[in-house]
């Protein structure tokens, strides 16, 4: 075991995976020579396996989509890195007429097994794009697989499997988790599925799903709360397809649902679950589903009075959790 | 030797229909596969259609310059070969496989919905019989139900048509005795009407008992004189709705109804009367009740029942009714619990008079007329005191009656 | 230029003229399919035959890479695809080695033949082409790609993105942009301000070149040298080869809407296949008698390939929720 950041994480999973499979790339803007990535997330990986595996993309994110595409085609697990989950609209018809229809329109003659890494998220002063939570624009896309860690073990543990599954999988990194979270986590090989959510603290009185940013909170409250209530914490991680199963029996065993997201509530994936849940368990809630969500603004401003007003904050989900566990 | 029929083809993506142009071939003549037959034009398009096997061209089904929908027979062919194929497109059956539905068990599992109107109707569900699958208990179930112990008066088939009582009927399986007879449009609108009144409006229920011996003694003085100078009886009934649209001069609020989260307050004031066929019911409307002399009424109430048996009833003599007086009496009835007949906002049962033995004011004993009245009222627009105020201003003026009350 | 330039055998050129009859005869019959009703759509390459088959000629099929476009009958027939491969596709048939009866008639792929399939929204296989190149560049595997597309896909911003990233990155590999003069009823004049598509590739740093498509010669020289050059570390290479689009742009269209009669007319008398058949009795390569030959005989394949694909089943309708993710 060894203490890491969730960057760090990230970072050891590409590299252990490079190391692995001679066929993994990685490339995207700014990703490859000395600086690598504008957060560092891959810094020291051109240096270890050279800039023809690690390399600078032209500023162009269709093209990165479609190159790694073609390079999946070929049988490499590439890695495409998008400077932020804003900049990612330019790759959205690769991503969703090549990537993620390659293995049904060719009825699994040819395959795109890639991986595309993002930053998102806000709190970061990073005004519109540079702020946003897109994962909703792609949540509904079947033979695509969204995921985001949200803690420093499934940082690298899920990015391993990402880069080993021969699905395209659209891989969500909390831009303010990066250096906020360090945790022990194993020096060995390991990897976490990409189609599970995970029960993190088990409670009795009222079920919290959220991932990212928002499970940082949820864990904090469910600690302050803890002699009041019991309280079923869950991860969602896979953002689509959801773990159905593990969603539905978490929410039946309290019969109370809090859900959040910092995305703005409409059309969020949360929404998403919402509904799965309105449709498979309405015999097994003990109260109306409740999601705390961002405003349905059409991003997050930059101001910081704006920036706080849009996210939803540590004392919002305390509270929330209270209510639905009084009610 | 088979026959084959060409039809039109589809012309391009979201084109209906196509005009045959040109046709190249004529009865008789011989075709291979492939050969050009006819020239087609379509929104999207102006092409020729091949044949679709080897063959003689037996008949030309449509004319040149005809338009035709995608899929219309337009030549008749004998192939050559063994069986020809129809150049159309088989339709595959699909088979849709039910999504995982959400399954419970039917007992012991209430919707919220449910559990709500149960509660505010004070429903002890396990007298409810559910329609839903395996017997869930659905909502409608609940907005139905009617507990047992509900005032229902059992009479003829004739009778209980004009008494406004609905009982809840638990299925009970067919014996070969029975008869099945499909309820008739004019029995379904009286079911809807009953049901959205049921639904719709939160019923109270009210009775007060009224000594009619006045009442009687006139009407029995006068009633051979009033029959041999009218076409009509004098019966007891015009005095109630006398009495009754007097009074509603006084308690408007009596005389209105809840539209819309809106409670309108009526100014004229119409009572609906019931009247019942072998099979049906009718509300006529007496206008104005409250301008007319108590023979007026009973003229009135004559014509309209003579409507009713004649099947002249003209629209507008079932229109504007305000509120509803019954004449529940007139088959027996001591005691009835009406449905107000939508969307007024009171119906008032006129039970039987019958003789008591009463103690009167002085402490001796005497024989006197006594009948019930029975409101119900709606609860949203009416509360108990203004319901007592207007009966017993009913009462006061039925009392009234002596052998000086003038009917003309 | 005369065939003989071509420095093709006398064998080799009756075989190419074989393929450029057969994608001909071929696509008539999907025409005939359609107009029957046993097919919902055609889009068709007719008027570029000569210029496809001399394009894929010049390519080593059992290693390169092809990502075309819906026009390439001819091209992908010639890096193997058989009629009855393409028939499948138009009727729907589970065979079908582009989709298996998923994707719209006439979107080309196959496995067996390294041909990638590609989507509608047009020229996404340009960036997708250049991934498969720089995995030849990466392992050395001195294979080289070859990508297609019209010349109204030069508009799209991946058109700009792929040149650019080949430029970069000196890819092994060619991409043509058939030009057929419309993009459905949209003219070159219309779609860009050039006269000259490749001289666009000075602006990425790689190689240009317009060819005459129906000139069989000039085409294959062309691609040779573009293909020598890429298998050679040289980079990449823009080709726009001029063609014809003698039908109209699908057959949802009638191309006599906005295209007048004498220029329909001209191009018809200018048809790339009777231009190589007049070149091929002119060189004394075939004979008429032996053209007759060729066409009964293909005439005879083809209407053999209907038949066979026409007896092919569909696609099972439990097939729908197949190969959507990795399958355990």
């Amino acid at each position: 075991m060894s203490e890491k950041s969730y960057l760090e994480a990230l970072n050891l999973a590409i590299t252990e995976e490079m190391r692995r499979d001679e066929g993994v790339m990685i490339f995207g803007e700014d990703v490859g020579g000395v600086k690598g990535g504008v957060f560092g997330v891959t810094k020291g990986l051109a240096e270890e396996f050279g800039d023809q595996r690690v390399f600078n993309s032209p500023l162009g994110e269709s093209e990165i989509a479609g190159l790694a595409v073609g390079l999946g085609v070929m049988g490499h697990h590439a890695i495409a890195e998008f400077q932020f989950a804003d900049y990612i609209l330019p790759a959205v018809n690769q991503i969703m007429s090549e990537a993620t229809k390659m293995r049904y329109k060719s009825a699994g003659d040819w395959i795109s097994p890639i991986v595309m890494r993002t930053p998102y998220g806000g709190g970061v002063r990073g005004g519109f794009y540079h702020s946003q939570s897109t994962e909703k624009i792609f949540a509904g896309q079947p033979g695509l697989r969204i995921v985001t860690p949200s803690t420093v073990y499934d940082a690298k543990g899920m990015l391993k499997s990402a880069i080993r599954s021969e699905d395209p999988v659209l891989f969500y990194e909390h831009k303010k988790l990066y250096r906020s979270i360090k945790d022990d986590i194993p020096d060995v090989d390991y990897t976490v599925p990409l189609d599970k959510a995970n029960v993190i603290e088990h409670g009795d009185d009222v079920t919290v799903i959220a991932y990212g940013m928002m499970l940082q909170f949820v864990l904090n409250a469910a600690e302050e709360l803890k002699d009041d209530f019991s309280i079923e914490v869950v991860d969602l991680r896979s953002l689509y397809p959801i773990d159905k199963d593990t969603v539905l029996e978490a929410i039946r065993k309290t019969g109370k649902v809090l859900l959040v997201t910092e995305d703005a509530k409409e059309g969020s994936v949360m929404n998403n679950v919402s509904a799965i849940i309105a449709e498979e368990a309405l015999f097994d809630l003990d109260a109306p589903i409740k999601i705390l969500a961002g405003p349905d603004s059409p991003s997050m401003p930059y101001a910081k009075s704006l920036e706080d007003a849009f996210l939803v904050n540590q004392a919002d989900v305390t509270k929330s959790i209270r209510e639905l566990a009084e009610f | 030797m088979s026959e084959l029929i060409i039809k039109m083809p589809p012309l391009g993506e979201s084109v209906t229909e196509a005009t045959v142009s040109q046709w190249m071939v004529k009865p008789g003549d011989h075709v291979k596969k492939y050969d050009p037959i006819l020239e087609a034009i379509s929104d999207k398009v102006v092409t020729e259609i091949p044949s679709n096997d080897d063959g003689v061209i037996e008949e030309l089904l449509v004319n040149e310059n005809d338009v035709v929908p995608i899929g219309t027979d337009i030549l008749k062919m004998t192939t050559e070969g063994a069986v020809g194929s129809v150049p159309v497109a088989k339709v595959e059956t699909r088979t849709t496989e039910s999504q995982n539905s959400p399954s419970f068990k039917a007992t012991g599992r209430f919707s919220p919905a449910v559990l709500k109107v149960a509660g505010e109707r004070n429903i002890d569900l396990s007298s409810v019989s559910g329609t839903g699958k395996d017997g869930r208990i659905t909502r409608k179930d609940v907005l139905n139900y009617q507990p047992k112990e509900t005032p229902i008066i059992s009479s003829q088939p004739a009778q209980l048509a004009s008494e406004p009582v609905i009982r809840s009927t638990p299925v009970l399986e067919l014996n070969n005795n029975d008869a099945v007879t499909k309820a008739g449009p004019v029995r379904k609108m009286i079911a809807q009407n009953m049901l959205k009144s049921i639904h719709e409006i939160p019923q109270a229920w009210t009775m007060i008992e009224v000594d009619v011996t006045g009442l009687v003694k006139l009407r029995n003085s006068l009633k051979n004189e009033f029959k041999e100078q009218n076409e009509f009886k004098l019966s007891y009934f015009p005095f109630f709705v006398k009495a009754v649209s007097s009074a509603l001069r006084n308690n408007p609020k009596l005389n209105s109804s809840w539209q819309n989260d809106e409670i309108i307050q009526h100014k004229d004031i119409n009572i609906s009367i019931a009247v019942a066929t072998d099979d049906a019911l009718f509300v006529p409307v007496i206008k104005h009740a409250d301008r007319l002399s108590i023979t007026g009424i009973a003229a009135e109430v004559s014509r309209l029942a003579n409507c009713v048996k004649t099947n002249t009833l003209k629209g507008s003599d079932n229109e504007g009714g305000t509120i509803t007086v019954n004449n529940t009496g007139s088959f027996g009835s001591i005691e009835s619990m009406g449905i107000i007949n939508y969307p007024q906002a009171a119906i008032l049962q006129v039970e039987s008079i019958r003789k008591e033995l009463s103690v009167l004011d002085d402490d001796t004993f005497g024989i006197r007329n006594k009948v019930n009245l029975c409101l119900t009222l709606d609860h949203r627009i009416l509360d108990g005191l203004a319901a007592g105020k207007f009966l017993n201003e009913v009462k006061a003026n039925l009392e009234a009656i002596d052998q000086n009350t003038n009917i003309y | 230029m005369k065939l003989k330039d071509s420095q093709l055998t006398k064998d080799e050129l009756i075989q190419a003229y074989r393929m450029i009859k057969e994608a001909r005869m071929l696509d008539e019959r999907l025409w005939q399919l359609n107009r029957i009703g046993k097919s919902t759509f055609n889009i068709s390459g007719q008027g570029a035959e000569v210029g496809q088959v001399a394009m894929a000629l010049a390519f080593e099929h059992d290693k390169d890479y092809f990502l075309p476009y819906y026009r390439d009958m001819a091209a992908v027939m010639v890096w193997g695809m058989s009629a009855k491969d393409i028939l499948m596709g138009s009727l729907g048939k589970v065979d079908d080695p582009s989709s298996h009866g998923r994707q719209m008639p006439n979107h080309y792929g196959d496995r067996a033949h390294n041909i990638v399939p590609f989507s509608s929204t047009v020229t996404t296989q340009y960036p997708v082409a250049t991934g498969v190149a720089l995995a030849m560049q990466i392992d050395d595997s001195k294979a080289i790609t070859l990508t297609a597309t019209g010349e109204g896909s030069t508009s799209e911003g991946d058109f700009h993105e792929a040149l650019n990233f080949a430029g970069v990155q000196k890819l092994p590999m060619v991409f043509v942009i058939e030009n057929n003069g419309y993009a459905i009823s949209t003219p070159n004049s219309e779609e860009f301000g050039v006269k000259d598509l490749s001289v666009r590739a000075t602006g990425y740093g790689i190689f240009g070149k317009q060819v005459n498509g129906r000139d069989f010669t000039e085409t294959y020289l062309a691609f040779k040298e573009a293909a020598d050059n890429a298998r050679n570390d040289k980079g990449a290479t823009l080709i726009e080869m001029l063609v014809d689009r003698l039908t109209a742009h699908s057959s949802d269209d009638d191309q006599r809407v906005y295209r007048t009669p004498e220029d329909i007319a001209e191009m018809k008398e200018n048809d790339c296949v009777m231009l190589m058949e007049r070149q091929l009795l002119s060189e004394k390569i075939l004979n008429e008698d032996e053209l007759e030959g060729i066409k009964k005989e293909l005439e005879i394949k083809i209407n053999q390939a209907t038949e066979e694909a026409e007896e092919m089943p569909n696609p099972a309708s439990d097939q729908l929720m197949t190969h959507i993710y990795e399958e355990e």
